[in-house]
């Protein structure tokens, strides 16, 4: 039953017009992005290297397909959130709102694989969006800028990875970047449990967000013992695949407390959901 | 030989915070049955047809379908029921063939494409399977939500207020397809609805419900056979009339009147000699009518 069901939410995100707001306005985003570095990418990259041109010699091809991919990623992620939860945060509540929550949890489905199958639903679509950023942002920008070696500003001065260093990293970025968006996906669906609207889990997710990224940025001592248990704070673990040594117990540390908010939503969510009147 | 027991329910409770909606609600449904839920707004209908489907828990009293509860059996008494609750809901921005299939998939029964087609064409949908829902009236996503319900062949039909915002046509089209529902395929089906007259002609027992208690429960034409049949009579002189009736017929009681109107509680095997001794008497019949027994206990019910 969870597979038919998991298999009933595809053919309803298929078939929503709103699921393909998120690809569109990726590829929109992304095709604005690479026309601005065809047109004008060198004075781009001249700002960026201007404070290092008096003791390095930058050669090559350095605004290359690589360095583009890694500027996309790191302009977009925070904006994909929004493009996630514009559908998961729909996923149960829009059922509500539609009035089919009373069809579906009349039929001989448990609610828990009622939400498990929006889970994996959410869960997959996510994916497709994570992969369709990856080949956007560095296929199809590999494609029109060449490949090189990267160059990487981190708050610690440059890196530079070479080429043949490079597309492994990206990688495991790709997977750390839909773990985070994952979380987006998982916490918008937690709150679609909680509404009978379709609106008010895209909104409390957003803020949610804007809070959290706020309090990690606010450097005061009384949120510094909440901060590292905060999804918001590893959202960006994925730049650390771009360090040089990775740190690899601080990505683990960001991995695991992602995945411990996936499974602390996807609980609740159950709870919340099958403990819920229908009365919509 | 005793029918079998489909639905039971026992002293049903169910409040939201302060708001007790159901009270005390009980009732028994037997296999084959169509069986009238009957209540004004707000009696706690919904309530209890949600609690029937497991939509909203109880707070008290005990729901049994099929001889099972939801504790244990709640995926094997689901797949056995077929619903609508209030109005039927679809996916607007799929087809009615989409739509069904999604709800056919998690019927618990196998479902094909073919039998789609052939509910569609029982609910005179034929052709328009491929429509998106977007584009239907209310009629037709009332007669594809009872395409919906029959997919799996269910034994049980709940059915709230199934002609609820339709027309005069719409509610004919849905009475014939229920009738059509238990003359052809002997389902047992309950029915709640406001149109009295729909239950009188189609339900064979009935339940009245009224502030969250149940209030009367039985066959329906014995509930009815125990009332007076109340008469209503245009004549040309009300007074004379009066006088007429009183001297004949001892039992009849006047339950209203106007300047050349009257109704009259009377028994039904008097009605034709309550004419007879009108005329014999001068005075003028326009109209003889029995009113629509049913509203009148209904509202006798509800009022008391």
């Amino acid at each position: 039953m969870l597979l038919k069901n998991t298999y009933n939410e595809f053919v309803k995100i298929l078939a929503k017009p709103r699921s393909y707001l998120g690809i569109g306005a990726l590829t929109l985003l992304i095709g604005v992005i690479l026309f601005a570095m065809k047109a004008d990418g060198g004075s781009f990259i001249s700002f960026v290297t201007a404070s290092f041109e008096q003791t390095l010699s930058f050669n090559g091809n350095i605004l290359n397909g690589n360095l583009i991919g890694f500027i996309i990623l790191q302009m977009l992620i925070i904006h994909i959130p929004l493009l996630v939860a514009l559908v998961t945060g729909d996923l149960i509540s829009g059922e509500a709102a539609m009035g089919t929550v009373r069809m579906l949890a009349s039929k001989p489905i448990s609610r828990t694989n009622i939400v498990l199958s929006k889970f994996i639903a959410g869960a997959v679509y996510t994916l497709v969006l994570t992969l369709w950023l990856g080949f956007l942002a560095l296929i199809v920008a590999k494609w029109i800028f060449g490949t090189g070696d990267l160059i990487v500003l981190n708050s610690d001065g440059l890196v530079i990875l070479q080429e043949q260093d490079i597309m492994w990293r990206y990688g495991l970025a790709f997977m750390v970047a839909f773990l985070s968006l994952l979380t987006i996906s998982t916490l918008s669906i937690c709150l679609s449990a909680f509404a009978d609207n379709s609106i008010g889990p895209i909104v409390s997710t957003m803020a949610i967000i804007i809070l959290f990224t706020i309090i990690g940025s606010l450097d005061v001592s009384v949120f510094d013992t909440i901060k590292p248990y905060l999804f918001t704070t590893h959202m960006a673990s994925w730049r650390s695949f771009f360090e040089d040594p990775i740190p690899t117990s601080k990505i683990i540390q960001s991995v695991v407390i992602l995945l411990v908010h996936n499974v602390i939503l996807v609980v609740v969510a159950i709870v919340k959901f099958n403990k819920k009147d229908i009365t919509s | 030989m005793e029918k079998e027991t489909v639905i039971k329910v026992e002293h049903l409770a169910k409040s939201f915070g302060s708001f007790q909606a159901v009270k005390d609600v009980s009732f028994t449904v037997s296999r084959g049955d169509v069986f009238g839920f009957l209540g004004p707004n707000g009696a706690g209908k919904s309530t209890t047809i949600r609690c029937l489907l497991s939509l909203i828990k109880p707070n008290a009293g005990n729901i049994e379908l099929f001889g099972k509860s939801y504790t244990n059996s709640r995926s094997e008494i689901l797949s056995k029921i077929g619903s609508i609750i209030e109005k039927p809901d679809f996916y607007k921005y799929l087809s009615a063939q989409k739509n069904l299939e999604i709800f056919a998939r998690i019927s618990g029964a196998s479902v094909s494409k073919s039998q789609i087609g052939e509910m569609l064409e029982f609910v005179g949908l034929a052709g328009r399977g491929g429509d998106k829902i977007g584009g239907f009236s209310h009629g037709m996503k009332q007669r594809l939500g009872i395409a919906q319900t029959l997919l799996h062949q269910p034994d049980l039909i709940i059915l709230d207020e199934p002609t609820t915002g339709l027309d005069p046509q719409g509610i004919v089209e849905i009475r014939n397809l229920i009738l059509r529902l238990k003359n052809e395929q002997n389902k047992t089906i309950l029915l709640s609805s406001h149109q009295l007259s729909e239950i009188e002609l189609i339900a064979n027992r009935m339940v009245i419900i009224n502030k969250g208690k149940s209030i009367v429960e039985g066959e329906v034409q014995d509930l009815l056979n125990a009332q007076e049949l109340v008469v209503h009579l245009e004549v040309d002189v009300v007074e004379k009339a009066k006088q007429v009736i009183s001297t004949h017929f001892s039992n009849a009681q006047f339950v209203g009147e106007t300047a050349t109107e009257l109704e009259v509680a009377i028994e039904k095997s008097q009605v034709p000699n309550l004419n007879k001794a009108l005329i014999e008497n001068g005075v003028q019949v326009f109209a003889l009518e029995p009113k629509r027994k049913l509203e009148d206990f209904f509202m006798k019910i509800v009022q008391s």
